[in-house]
């Protein structure tokens, strides 16, 4: 599975965020996709479509999120980089084999375009409500990587990035992209196939999967080669708690060991999987938390900040999931106060407080539209007072 | 390998069974009750997968979640327990990314029927290249008996105490509407044809289907008239009546001890499978972009 033939051209291109992540997708040799239409990431879905046949791949409808997910999984064993891509309503569909793609370390890649609201909400405006569904959605103890991209550019980048970190972690990774930069035109710039890192899976060995005495789980270590269908490794993968062969157990020790593996794998690892951006903080006393398209006004209302003499500065960040509580944490104590910029009501604000050593005050904002700098003006002062 | 001594059984050991090479017998015994009919759809997917000439690799087991869902982590090949209903949209991804792969789903009436039964019928009518068996014992048996979408009128169960007011689906008449290549119903006093029909769905490329009806006497038959190991089982011998062209809107099972149960290999028909058309649009897209050049 090359990612050659048919992938994007290096050079400079002006384009689509939900575009952008097909390509990025198909550059990281992703080949299955299956999915159900939903505003507003139905473009995706929709370049899929027209992409994956022509690169050797295949984009399948299925008949709701649930089938897209457990699809995903099934592609996954069978050897393929997979994707599926969503808003709000199919998120909430997906949670179930979610879990399924985590007990079964089947790496999947899930792009979230998130919308305003509960519920159907408002399916063509902008909202970041998903951000605490992602990592406590799918029920009982799970661990999750996700990004959250703020242009067209990062679209792209992330979306590789994804596929890197679900190949390596062998679990799911989600990119809670939103509305404002899936469907935003920007710049792109592709750089040569050469220039870009693709992660590989880490597959068992096909002589290793015919001697069949090989443990398929070692919960000793973090990352297992993966047994693919049709090897001949005789692997039993499992939804149930299972032992090192695969085999369901109520074992106490077998649950403790496989739940802590889990984990284990994404929280040890956390410092690696961290990305983020840091704008003004040398000298800030104020600072904003942000994430997203979010992020493209809280920067807008630093600057203006600035500009009144506030020494504000923006921490972004670019991996929401593991919660990076120790760059939270270092810099609340430099600071006086932090803001937490976001269009929802109040979910990141949550692990940044738990991390944070100063007052945190939220700027959020749910009419549908892009936060205005204003409100984190607003938020800045807020905490400035107190 | 020597099999555990079944508890009350007579102190035999056997060193090998002529199904060890397709079960994981140091996972015996099984968590099947006495008188269940699993483990005879077990037993001729066994001898069906030991006739057939596909690799042994390449047989690939699925399941969902309950009794029937047990099914594959007792059979010595690649073996998938997904979630509830799940297995045939699980069985689609893998299919597709890889068409040569023989992938048999095997689970239960609720499971593939009632909480998956979109998947199955539009598995069907996307006509996707696989196995699907489906155990129907007209309850829900793993969490002890209650009734489903294939739960007889009047029928009682824990949640339908007062007989059940449900009209059950009548499964091989809507598989073969929404498109199925192949669709049977079989019982399972049937073993010859069960594995018969198993080694034909093997080789039949698209949706194959088939149903086997199957006793379940502590859920189900202790409050339906069949409380014993046999008694559905002399039910399908003395009942059943094979009708391969039969009018499938008139084979509705109503568990009733004087009603006939139909049964046969309904349906064996071509159509293209989802997998050959998606071959077939991968050339074509390939083709124009060679033109192009």
């Amino acid at each position: 599975m090359s990612s050659g033939g048919g992938a994007m051209k290096p050079g400079d291109y002006f384009t689509m965020g939900n575009f952008a992540c097909v390509e990025g997708a198909i550059l990281a040799g992703c080949r299955f996709y299956a999915g159900y239409p939903i505003t507003p990431s139905s473009e995706i879905f929709e370049r899929a479509s027209v992409r994956f046949p022509q690169v050797g791949g295949n984009a399948i409808e299925m008949e709701d999120e649930v089938g897209s997910m457990a699809a995903l999984v099934g592609a996954s064993f069978a050897g393929a980089k997979v994707m599926t891509a969503t808003s709000g309503p199919g998120f909430s569909l997906m949670m179930e084999n979610i879990g399924l793609a985590y007990i079964m370390e089947a790496p999947v890649v899930l792009i979230n375009v998130q919308r305003a609201g509960p519920s159907t909400g408002i399916p063509t405006l902008v909202g970041q409500g998903d951000m605490m569904q992602a990592k406590w959605g799918s029920h009982g103890d799970l661990e999750i990587i996700a990004y959250s991209p703020s242009s067209v550019q990062e679209f792209f980048d992330f979306t590789i990035q994804a596929f890197n970190s679900a190949e390596k972690f062998r679990t799911p990774v989600f990119v809670m992209a939103d509305q404002v930069v899936g469907m935003m035109w920007e710049r792109l710039q592709v750089p040569p196939a050469e220039e870009i890192e693709v992660a590989q899976r880490l597959v068992m060995e096909p002589a290793k999967a015919q001697e069949r005495e090989h443990p398929l789980f070692d919960y000793a270590k973090d990352f297992i080669p993966m047994p693919i269908a049709g090897m001949g490794s005789r692997a039993n993968v499992d939804s149930l708690t299972h032992d090192s062969r695969g085999y369901p157990t109520t074992d106490h020790d077998v649950s403790e060991r496989m739940t802590r593996h889990l984990a284990g794998k994404v929280r040890d690892h956390a410092r690696e999987i961290w990305k983020w951006e840091e704008r003004f903080l040398d000298d800030a006393d104020i600072a904003v938390v942000s994430y997203g398209s979010a992020a493209r006004s809280a920067l807008a209302a630093v600057k203006s900040a600035r500009a009144k003499g506030i020494k504000a500065g923006l921490l972004r960040l670019q991996t929401p999931w593991p919660f990076p509580d120790e760059v939270v944490e270092k810099l609340s104590s430099k600071v006086s106060g932090l803001v937490v910029a976001e269009i929802n009501a109040g979910q990141m604000i949550h692990p940044v407080r738990e991390s944070s050593r100063c007052p945190v005050v939220g700027a959020n904002w749910a009419p549908g539209t892009l936060i205005e700098p204003r409100a984190i003006m607003d938020a800045m002062q807020a905490v400035a007072a107190s | 390998m020597i099999s555990p001594q079944v508890r009350g059984g007579p102190e035999t050991k056997v060193q090998h069974h002529i199904n060890d090479d397709v079960i994981r017998s140091e996972r015996l015994p099984n968590i099947w009750c006495p008188g269940c009919g699993i483990g005879i759809v077990v037993g001729a997917y066994v001898r069906a997968i030991q006739k057939s000439t596909i690799p042994r690799d390449n047989h690939i087991s699925i399941s969902g979640i309950g009794c029937t869902g047990r099914v594959s982590g007792y059979l010595n090949l690649d073996s998938y327990h997904t979630t509830h209903g799940r297995a045939i949209a699980f069985a689609t991804g893998m299919a597709v990314v890889r068409p040569e792969l023989e992938i048999t789903v095997i689970a239960g009436d609720g499971d593939l029927g009632v909480i998956g039964g979109n998947h199955l019928i539009h598995a069907a009518r996307r006509n996707v290249d696989m196995n699907v068996i489906m155990v129907n014992n007209f309850n829900y048996g793993m969490t002890g008996g209650q009734h489903g979408g294939t739960t007889p009128l009047g029928a009682k169960t824990h949640t339908s105490p007062y007989g059940n007011v449900e009209t059950p689906f009548n499964i091989p008449y809507l598989v073969a509407a929404a498109g199925a290549s192949f669709v049977a119903r079989w019982t399972a006093i049937h073993v010859r044809q069960v594995t018969a029909a198993i080694s034909r769905m093997m080789e039949v490329k698209g949706f194959a289907f088939m149903e086997v009806l199957s006793p379940c006497p502590p859920t189900f038959g202790e409050f339906n008239g069949f409380p014993e190991a046999l008694d559905m089982m002399e039910y399908f011998r003395d009942k059943s009546v094979v009708d391969n062209n039969a009018d499938l809107s008139d084979i509705a099972v109503t568990a009733h001890p004087e009603d006939k149960v139909v049964v046969g290999n309904f349906v064996d028909r071509k159509r293209p499978s989802y997998q050959e058309l998606l071959d077939e649009l991968r050339g074509r897209v390939a083709a124009q972009g060679a033109a192009k050049k």
